[in-house]
């Protein structure tokens, strides 16, 4: 039964085979690591994957300045380091950062709003790449759009960096909400629905012009990507009507910014997520490496409290913290990205 | 007819594509079956068949170990209920590791005879779909490929089932299959079928 290899026979980068890495992460806990070291502690833990970044959000969030992509060598370090998964971070908008990071062979790009937005109009077309990609949404018409440029996973924005939960409990909320909500709909508010989550990508074409004239853009107009507004509209309808359909995502969908301790984990997992990135709450809390571990454990039993109160003993401190009301508007990373 | 109960290790990974898989096999059969998530060992008992899915070996690996599933697993199979590793599971069924599962002190159940290469075509852009002929199924079998294992090696009792291009994808030995791709993420149910048919001779058994 043996045959002649053909390589047209295999297909690379398809939905399937991107959706399908992001499947594999369900249940599991992806780890913002700064370095090998961190790396290492973070898949002896129990990741299932890596997020590689020079500075976790807390650092970002305190330094301010440009966030960028970080530097390969140090990606590539983590890289020949572990066995897992290793994911990065690009720009909102950066493309050639992300192509960058497709060829040092990075199995997931983080379209981040906790890097600086690189495009003020657009995110990444996500279809032209090899690997899949992964976007924060903060309601459901954000997760349709990224889904409808490629996204193969979708993630809460949270509040990243401040240890404070509150903000992916806002987002997951508010995407489930509203998936609930479509089953309710008549024909004619499906279709404002569809109107309204198309109509960002009409945003370069309506700011080009507005000092000329206020009228909407046409669906005729080609606004992203070579495609029309028309057309993108009949994307987010394929998207709507496939969520719909299932009653939740069609692509996995994760839990982020600001899940500081196992039991923050473990709420979102009830909540309904499939799983969690965690980001400074690790390495910006007293003692990693246990911390790391009863995370990843209360993942896997996040419905058992008592395994979770188990693990959640002599952790010491978690990351301080910050209460959102403190950070001004124009300072939450959330805003970034549309 | 009771249903089979088929449980799907549920430490992490597409667990829900299995049991949605088992499913729609149990349809197409025409066998009642109840597919169930385990993750204590009680969850184990009565059990007619195992899945263990896809996803992180290092990660699976270790919470089979950190809460006793491994020893309460190998005991079950040895005493005769059918299990299925796919991928992440294969790895896990096998005997011996490479390098990789050497380093990450991976705890294999050496349940099947075939040593286990991970990662093997490369990283997630290496990641693909191809046909592949399978013994017993008639027509080819669209296999999804995600940062995939390969077997190295089978020896013994072990049955080689398909190979991409000259290398092993899918074995069988005993009451035990391997396989290095993901049937539970296409509308294929035939290899959860086969699994199925080997769950129902074990529990009809006297």
């Amino acid at each position: 039964m043996r045959r002649e290899l053909n390589l047209e026979d295999m297909k690379h980068g398809t939905e399937l085979v991107k959706r399908g890495f992001a499947s594999m992460q369900k249940g599991g806990v992806i780890m913002d690591v700064t370095n090998a070291e961190q790396a290492a502690i973070a898949e002896e833990a129990g990741a299932v994957a890596v997020m590689a970044l020079e500075r976790v959000p807390a650092d970002i969030r305190a330094q301010g300045g440009v966030a960028r992509m970080s530097d390969p060598q140090m990606i590539t370090k983590i890289i020949e380091t572990v066995t897992i998964p290793v994911m990065a971070k690009v720009r909102i908008g950066h493309f050639v950062e992300a192509q960058v990071l497709e060829s040092l062979g990075v199995d997931m790009i983080d379209e981040s709003e906790v890097l600086t937005p690189a495009d003020p109009f657009y995110h990444i077309n996500k279809r032209e790449f090899t690997i899949p990609f992964v976007c924060g949404a903060t309601n459901l018409g954000e997760a349709v759009r990224r889904i409808a440029e490629g996204s193969a996973m979708i993630r809460t924005k949270g509040e990243a960096g401040t240890g404070n939960v509150i903000e992916a409990v806002r987002h997951h909320h508010l995407i489930s909400q509203m998936t609930g909500k479509l089953e309710m709909l008549d024909e004619e508010e499906f279709e404002t629905v569809i109107k309204t989550y198309a109509a960002p990508f009409g945003r370069l074409e309506k700011t080009a012009r507005e000092p000329l004239w206020n009228a909407p853009t046409a669906q005729t107009e080609v606004v992203f990507n070579g495609m029309t507004l028309g057309e993108w509209e009949d994307e987010i309808r394929d998207v709507l009507l496939d969520i719909k359909k299932r009653g939740r995502l069609p692509v996995v969908n994760f839990a982020a910014g600001g899940i500081a301790t196992p039991a923050d984990a473990a709420m979102m997992m009830q909540m309904g997520s499939d799983g969690v990135f965690v980001g400074s709450g690790i390495f910006k809390s007293d003692d990693p490496e246990p911390r790391a571990k009863a995370i990843v454990e209360a993942v896997m039993h996040y419905d058992e409290p008592e395994v979770i109160a188990e693990v959640s003993k002599g952790l010491g401190d978690a990351m301080p913290g910050i209460e959102i009301g403190d950070i001004p508007e124009g300072q939450r990373l959330q805003k970034r990205g549309w | 007819m009771d249903p089979l109960r088929i449980g799907v290790v549920a430490i992490q990974g597409d667990v829900r594509e299995h049991i949605s898989a088992l499913g729609r096999a149990s349809e197409s059969l025409g066998i009642p079956v109840k597919a169930v998530s385990v993750r204590r060992e009680r969850e184990l008992d009565g059990l007619s068949g195992i899945i263990l899915p896809g996803g992180e070996s290092t990660t699976i690996s270790k919470l089979l170990v950190r809460f006793g599933l491994d020893v309460a697993i190998r005991r079950m199979v040895r005493a005769g209920t059918p299990i299925m590793g796919t991928c992440a599971g294969a790895v896990l069924l096998a005997s011996r590791g490479d390098e990789e599962v050497e380093k990450t002190g991976t705890k294999l159940l050496e349940l099947m005879p075939y040593a286990v290469m991970r990662n093997s075509f490369g990283r997630q852009k290496d990641s693909f779909e191809a046909d592949l002929d399978i013994v017993g199924l008639d027509s080819p079998f669209h296999a999804v490929f995600i940062r995939a294992p390969l077997i190295t090696d089978a020896w013994g009792d072990a049955e080689v089932l398909a190979r991409f291009r000259d290398d092993i994808v899918m074995v069988k030995s005993e009451n035990r299959l391997a396989l290095s791709f993901h049937p539970e993420l296409t509308d294929d149910t035939r290899i959860h079928a086969m699994f199925l048919n080997m769950c129902l001779n074990y529990s009809s058994q006297p």
